[in-house]
């Protein structure tokens, strides 16, 4: 989702220092290295990819989020990213907490569970949902908690959270999520872009 | 000892304070070189050897005919590409293969200085050792690298020396050796100084040496270095060359007569002073001691691009300490990368033919080489 790095990348400051939670195989990291001026680390827990981003060159530590991040001190990124892991954690609250006392913004994104295509598969299937963006079966799925981008809203709110900016991406269009289209945008749409902070 | 003759060695003149508050001039360091240094000398790597290693890093050492330490990692085309890499390796001060050391000869005496030698520290060891930097004319090191004591050496070179290099990469090591570490290079020390040989460091006068201690020190520290599951798997209770166990006290298993082989063979290419020395100096290290107990502070001048290395089975400098290395380079915001290499071999990891590791290894060098150095915008 080349879209989502472009939309991450331009809610970021440039010179401003980034931790990417979760970074995979450090495509994200490379996209806002070449496309700009940034101090970025990587935290990521497969030892193959952790290895893949080293080989690159990437700045990259392995760890797990829900553990490791406490190594980091209060405030000492301007952002944190969470690009579409937060559903894969034991305990997502936990990590939210971590990703806001690490970072003064966090950027988190997150597969929408409340796309159409995913209420079909439960309401017609009657199986647990498998669409593109959602390729696992209920058996190997990485995805522990899933969630809508309403109930991410909610989160925010519950918790005093400030949301800055909400994001909804469907199709490579990207449209402003607000209290009075929530409820629509939770249907339409794939992706769901936070850049949040504690209030 | 072999011909010490031959091999490449600086005079250091400028005098040098050690730790022990002695001060030491005009001593010899022994290095060796592999590539070449390029024009702008910005591709040369400063190697730091482990506890019983030397400056023949790769290649056959022509001192003991045996392959280089590093040859896994070290040659052309290999993860120290010596086509792109202009590596140096240094003889440690108190090792054995021609720099200052125990079996040094004091111009006074006309002797081997043997236990005369001034006790010295890795800090010592890498003050020394920052003296080839003005030998080549080497302004900025691409990188500095060691596994075990080396790594700890590269620890110490960027606390030292906060940029003097780009990129430091210390593998499976230590910010301050364990009770444990001390524990075990101790049963090494009493095993050569109660050797009846070792006459409180002064064979060479008698002209026989602690090569019994020294061989049961070299057996115990291997057993270091290797895994339970490692040794388990080559070694199990195969027998050695026999259908039975003999009732005796005869290698009966194939892991004793390793043992004792591996021991045999040290003693010919090591020096048992130096092994005291050098254990003494690993155990002295407390890299955060000068900044109370503050690992981030002996850091916190550096913009060295910093690579942490450890393995899953290395239980001689576990993960935990190298994670620690970590945290404290994350602590004040430090460029680090870090992997925890999965390897059944144990601490001696680093030493062999590991594919994840020298892989990694490899591409982050020249890519970050790369990055740092050739890339034009």
């Amino acid at each position: 989702m080349k879209k989502e790095y472009k939309i991450i990348s331009e809610l970021i400051q440039s010179e401003s220092k980034t931790l990417d939670v979760g970074c995979g195989n450090g495509e994200l990291i490379k996209y806002l290295l070449e496309n700009k001026t940034i101090n970025i680390r990587g935290l990521e827990i497969s030892k193959k990819n952790v290895q893949n981003c080293l080989s690159k060159g990437l700045p990259v530590i392995e760890g797990n989020a829900e553990n490791d991040l406490t190594q980091f001190p209060d405030h000492s990124f301007d952002y944190v990213i969470l690009s579409q892991t937060l559903q894969a954690f034991l305990r997502p609250e936990k990590v939210i907490g971590e990703l806001l006392r690490v970072g003064k913004k966090a950027i988190v994104t997150i597969p929408n569970f409340g796309h159409w295509k995913v209420r079909i598969e439960l309401l017609l299937k009657g199986t647990m949902p498998v669409t593109e963006n959602l390729p696992h079966e209920w058996h190997n799925t990485p995805n522990l908690h899933m969630c809508t981008i309403k109930d991410f809203f909610n989160f925010c709110e519950k918790r005093n959270i400030e949301i800055f900016k909400s994001l909804a991406l469907n199709k490579e269009k990207i449209t402003n999520i607000n209290k009075s289209n929530l409820k629509y945008k939770n249907l339409i749409s794939e992706l769901g872009i936070f850049l949040i902070n504690r209030k | 000892m072999n011909d010490l003759g031959k091999v490449k060695k600086i005079i250091i003149k400028n005098p040098l304070k050690l730790d022990c508050g002695k001060e030491i001039s005009n001593f010899p360091l022994a290095y060796e070189t592999y590539g070449k240094l390029n024009e702008k000398k910005d591709n040369a790597i400063l190697v730091f050897h482990a506890l019983t290693g030397d400056q023949f890093a790769s290649g056959t050492n022509p001192v003991t005919n045996k392959e280089g330490w590093w040859s896994h990692a070290l040659g052309s085309g290999k993860a120290l590409d010596t086509e792109k890499f202009f590596v140096i390796c240094a003889n440690v001060i108190g090792g054995c293969l021609g720099s200052y050391g125990p079996n040094t000869i004091d111009t006074k005496t006309n002797k081997l200085l043997g236990t005369n030698f001034p006790i010295i520290t890795i800090n010592d060891m890498v003050n020394a050792q920052y003296n080839l930097l003005d030998f080549f004319k080497i302004e900025k090191l691409f990188a500095v690298a060691g596994g075990s004591m080396g790594g700890m050496q590269v620890l110490q070179f960027v606390s030292n020396f906060p940029n003097k290099a780009q990129v430091a990469v210390p593998i499976a090591c230590t910010a301050s050796h364990s009770a444990q570490n001390i524990a075990l290079n101790e049963l090494g020390r009493q095993a050569i100084m109660a050797d009846g040989n070792w006459q409180n460091g002064l064979y060479a006068e008698k002209e026989k040496n602690p090569d019994k201690g020294l061989a049961v020190a070299r057996m115990a520290a291997h057993i270091t270095y290797l895994s339970k599951k490692g040794l388990q798997e080559k070694f199990g209770r195969k027998l050695q060359e026999r259908d039975n166990i003999k009732f005796g006290f005869d290698a009966d298993f194939q892991i004793e007569s390793y043992l004792r082989y591996q021991g045999s063979v040290f003693v010919d290419r090591f020096d048992a002073n130096s092994y005291l020395y050098i254990t003494r100096a690993m155990d002295y290290f407390d890299l955060t001691k000068k900044f109370n107990g503050n690992l981030s502070k002996a850091f916190e001048k550096s913009k060295t691009k910093f690579f942490v290395i450890s393995f899953t089975s290395d239980w001689l400098y576990p993960t935990s300490e190298n994670r620690d290395i970590v945290i404290a380079l994350n602590a004040i915001g430090a460029d680090v990368g870090f992997v925890e290499i999965k390897s059944d071999k144990g601490h001696d990891s680093f030493l062999l033919n590991v594919p994840d590791f020298l892989n990694t290894l490899k591409n982050y060098l020249s890519s970050t080489y790369f990055n740092l150095n050739e890339k034009r915008i």
